[in-house]
């Protein structure tokens, strides 16, 4: 039976929709004087965090428990995991503790789908390597529809390391889904060698986009790529695809700049950029509960998930 | 003991009885004469073919037995229909002394199964900076002709060069290993379509291929053989197609899996899927069946490659790189090439005898069927149809890609200068 | 002929003898103002009273109610929805659906009189969850209940204070209401058991 959630290429335009309609409604708890629903009473829901990411497992956290789940914290450090114990020897325990769900952030690209050959429970993938963060792409959509309205005919940019961010391929596979129209922007270099068969725009030159641009979403550069040649120097990387003023003054005046975070202040995105009212980055991180809420109410809330998802290996 | 093959098609040709006597083949013919104590073996059906010869497998002994042995490893070969293999040097420690060589060498005539040929390794501990002692493996008791730093490139062009020139002395030949290091640090799959969305590093096919190039202007240089192992690309079958239309000594390997799997296979991220040189692609399968029906590519050799269970129970990045291939290599080959028109039993049994032990330059190995050569024989049926099962295998690890798939034709007999190693389809 | 109380008027539309529709718009209107008649009545003048209906068509019932009360008394009274799927008790044995729309008006529910809405009132179940809801959201002075058919069989000790119809049905009958504002026409429908 599919019942995960790995991949955002595995959303119909439906499920897609579903979620954000469902997220919308959810929204209000976070304002209410009782921050709690009932739904997922009994049910445990595992954060399986073999990477640190603190804000990401707080954020499934909390989700998990306004819908009053049980909630069991296992991240990596100090484990048996450091220790040598393989993933499927921590799968086994986790289905000896009768999980429901399991989120995973791993730093293996397919690590989900293998866990999902070993659990019974549903698996959110909370970002595997450099595969995918459907989570993301679900809030970052979220984000965008309340700002901008239906996303259908859209123009997204998303600038920076394409080829190593998880972010940019869910979001990029997403947003087509809902109609959106996407444009990738980053050196040559950072591109995957097949970017061509990807359902979106490619472009190496951020000025020209920008004008045509509803929404800006700027990824994380790391320094490390640098020494690997990626690029020459941090400067002439920021110099060339860098979002600062001079840059944001160019965007239609609706238009949104957005950010998966942690950001690089001056490196990728410019201070007075990441602190205008254009940009959405601290909503992002409120909206990514209430889309967790409601990816873990379809998945865990029924008698069976009521989003299509992923299958796992001999279906 | 004498033993009567009734009935056989010799490389797919009129059924035939074959007299083995002696270790040899005595007599060829129709309606032979059954002396008394001569075991009759009925092989209607059956194809008869010079015992197979590997030129690429890894036995792991010394060192990873809790992978395979030389006598698992062999036995398996056996059972695939093998009277002779090369061992790689890969092992714990390093096969570049004569010491090592002569150990693997005497576990093999141990055992019993089949030949086994050690290579040795090109540079000491297959560490890439300095040449390993070619020649005293060269006049050790395994007399070895191969060399290899297999699992790594001998990237060092002047170590290279230095190792194609030096083993001209003894008729020695250097296989290599096609991978540029820098292009490929940290690579986990063929670089293309399928990498890109899965996030998995990406091997791209000109590391194989700046490689080869590059070792067949080199080769030609200095005027030595240069053997080329596991191809795995469109590209590289252009290079060598070219090299060997200079008149130059190249010649080259492919493996099963590389006939047969395309990289699509890593969209499970099963990394039963994980091999070193990676799958690729459908196009790449086409080049690589054309370049071997028309000996481009000289041969078919394994690269069998035995992991342990939790080696490759784990996510695909940290997984170990390799499968096996020894027991299900003769079906594969019919699969991709016989059953597809593209070379008849004559030509396999060319790709996958006569060329590998000339390449290694074996006497009483890949000869066909005639009267007075050593009896080392297959018998094989191509009509049954099996799927494979990984809890079956005969080697001691299971890391076999085709597990699940129906692939044709089965191993029915097996005889090493005229003794049986396997018969009816078990070992003997 | 059916059995019920009160007789049907015509069969449905298409001319399927299992549908049965037993009121019409003009039946639903009268209800409807007989019911804002009995909630002016019963809350002293509609003071501190909010109505809440639960989705789908509790709402329109609750917009058409309010209107209805602000005609007889002249000011508006506030109005919203609540979902409560969130709450309901068979959750589990279906896959999980999505969610109605929950808006309260401003001033909330603290302290109000809160009447809730709903179409048909069955095994009591859905109210019971409605209860569960408002309680997460505040604390009403007080909670009462109107419906527009109540058609029996409680599995739960629950009442209605204001009933457009009562419609005795068997268990294996199905009752609908249509609004116009949802369906196109205004009818509650009795389907026979399949």
């Amino acid at each position: 039976m599919k019942h995960h959630l790995i991949s955002a290429g595995d959303l119909t335009r439906d499920d897609a929709l579903l979620i954000l309609d469902t997220a919308e409604e959810l929204a209000a708890v976070a304002d209410r004087p009782i921050k709690k629903l009932p739904t997922l009473r009994g049910r445990t829901v595992v954060n399986l965090f073999f990477e640190d990411s603190t804000r990401t497992r707080i954020s499934f956290e909390a989700a998990a428990k306004r819908l009053s789940a049980d909630v069991i914290n296992f991240s990596a450090k100090g484990s048996s995991v450091s220790k040598g114990e393989s993933l499927k020897d921590t799968a086994l325990t986790l289905e000896a503790m009768g999980a429901d769900g399991v989120v995973i952030r791993h730093s293996a690209s397919g690590a989900p789908q293998r866990l999902a050959n070993w659990v019974r429970g549903s698996v959110v993938n909370a970002g595997d390597g450099t595969h995918e963060h459907p989570t993301q792409a679900l809030l970052d959509a979220y984000t965008m529809r309340r700002r901008l309205g239906d996303l259908d005919g859209r123009r997204i940019t998303i600038v920076g390391d394409i080829l190593h961010s998880r972010v940019a391929r869910s979001n990029m596979l997403l947003l087509k889904t809902l109609g959106a129209e996407v444009t990738l922007v980053a050196p040559p270099t950072l591109f995957p060698v097949a970017v061509g068969s990807w359902p979106c725009e490619v472009s190496y030159d951020f000025d020209t986009v920008l004008p045509k641009s509803d929404v800006v979403m700027m990824l994380r550069v790391q320094q490390e790529r640098m020494n690997a040649a990626y690029f020459p120097t941090v400067r002439e990387y920021s110099r060339r695809y860098g979002l600062d003023a001079r840059r944001m003054a160019m965007l239609p005046q609706h238009a949104v700049v957005m950010h998966p975070g942690p950001m690089n202040r001056g490196v990728e995105i410019a201070a007075e950029v990441a602190d205008s009212p254009r940009s959405t980055i601290v909503e992002q991180v409120a909206n990514g509960v209430t889309v967790r809420m409601a990816v873990l109410y379809l998945l865990l809330g029924g008698s069976e998930p009521a989003i299509g998802t992923t299958r796992t290996d001999g279906e | 003991m004498t033993y009567l093959i009734k009935g056989a098609r010799i490389l797919g040709g009129t059924p035939q009885d074959i007299l083995l006597r002696d270790g040899v083949i005595a007599e060829i013919g129709t309606g032979l004469d059954i002396a008394k104590g001569t075991e009759v073996i009925e092989a209607g059906g059956l194809i008869a073919l010079p015992g197979l010869v590997d030129l690429h497998t890894h036995l792991r002994e010394p060192g990873r037995e809790d992978a395979e042995t030389v006598e698992s490893g062999t036995r398996a070969a056996a059972a695939g229909g093998y009277t002779a293999v090369h061992a790689m040097a890969n092992t714990e420690p390093v096969a570049d002394t004569a010491g090592v060589v002569e150990q693997v060498w005497r576990l093999g005539r141990e055992a019993g199964h089949c030949d086994v040929h050690p290579v040795g390794a090109v540079t000491r501990g297959i560490e890439g900076h300095q040449l390993a002692e070619l020649g005293a493996m060269a006049d050790s008791a395994a007399h070895v002709r191969v060399f290899s730093d297999d699992g790594h490139c001998v990237d060092d062009a002047v170590l290279m060069r230095r190792a194609l020139e030096y083993v001209k002395a003894f008729d020695g030949v250097v296989a290599q290993h096609a991978q540029e290091p820098r292009l490929t640090e940290h690579a986990q799959m063929n670089e293309g379509e399928v990498s890109g969305r899965l996030g998995l590093a990406g091997w791209p096919a000109v590391a194989e291929e700046a490689i080869i190039a590059r070792d067949c202007l080199l080769a030609a240089h200095v005027g030595s053989r240069l053997h080329v192992c596991h191809v795995s690309t469109a590209g590289s079958v252009e290079i060598l197609r070219w090299a060997k239309s200079k008149g130059w000594q190249v010649t080259a390997e492919v493996t099963p899996h590389h006939l047969f799997l395309t990289d699509e296979l890593a969209a499970t991220y099963d990394p039963i899927y994980k091999v070193n040189p990676p799958l690729r692609t459908n196009a790449d399968i086409d080049a690589l069946r054309e370049a071997l029906a028309d000996g481009t590519i000289d041969c078919v050799a394994t690269d069998h490659a035995p992991h342990p269970v939790e080696a490759k129970e784990t996510e695909w990045a940290p997984a170990a790189m390799g499968m096996i291939g020894l027991e299900t290599a003769l079906s594969v080959a019919q699969a991709a090439m016989v059953d597809t028109g593209l070379l008849d039993w004559v030509g396999l049994a060319d790709r996958m005898s006569v060329r590998p032990a000339r390449i290694g330059r074996l006497t009483g190995q890949g000869l066909l069927p005639e009267v007075g050569v050593p009896a080392n024989l297959t018998l094989y049926d191509p009509g049954e149809r099996r799927v494979v099962d990984p809890a079956d295998t005969v080697s001691m690890s299971r890391n076999t890609p085709f597990a699940g798939i129906e692939l044709p034709g089965r191993v029915h007999a097996a005889f090493l200068r005229g003794r049986p190693t396997v018969l009816e389809g078990k070992p003997a | 002929m059916s059995a019920a109380s009160v007789p049907p008027h015509s069969s449905s539309p298409d001319g399927d003898v299992s549908h049965k529709s037993v009121l019409e718009a003009p039946d639903i209107r009268r209800a409807l103002s007989r019911i804002a008649h009995e909630i002016l009545e019963r809350t002293k003048g509609g003071r501190d009273l909010v109505l809440l209906g639960i989705p789908t068509r509790g709402v329109t019932l609750a917009e058409r109610l309010a209107r209805r009360i602000e005609e007889v008394e002249g000011h508006p009274v506030p109005y919203g929805s609540l979902d409560v799927t969130m709450y309901r008790d068979d959750l589990r044995m279906r896959p999980a659906r999505a969610l109605g729309r929950t808006e309260l008006p401003p001033g909330g529910v603290d302290g109000r009189v809160v009447v809730l809405i709903d179409d048909v009132l069955f095994s009591g179940r859905t109210v019971r969850a409605a209860l569960d809801a408002l309680n997460d959201l505040g604390r009403p002075q007080a909670v009462q209940l109107a419906i527009l058919v109540d058609r029996g069989h409680r599995e739960l000790p629950i009442r209605a204070d204001y009933v457009g119809k009562n419609l005795p049905t068997s268990a294996k009958e199905t009752v609908r209401v249509l609004v116009e504002e949802v369906d196109g026409r205004d009818a509650v429908v009795l389907e026979a058991a399949e």
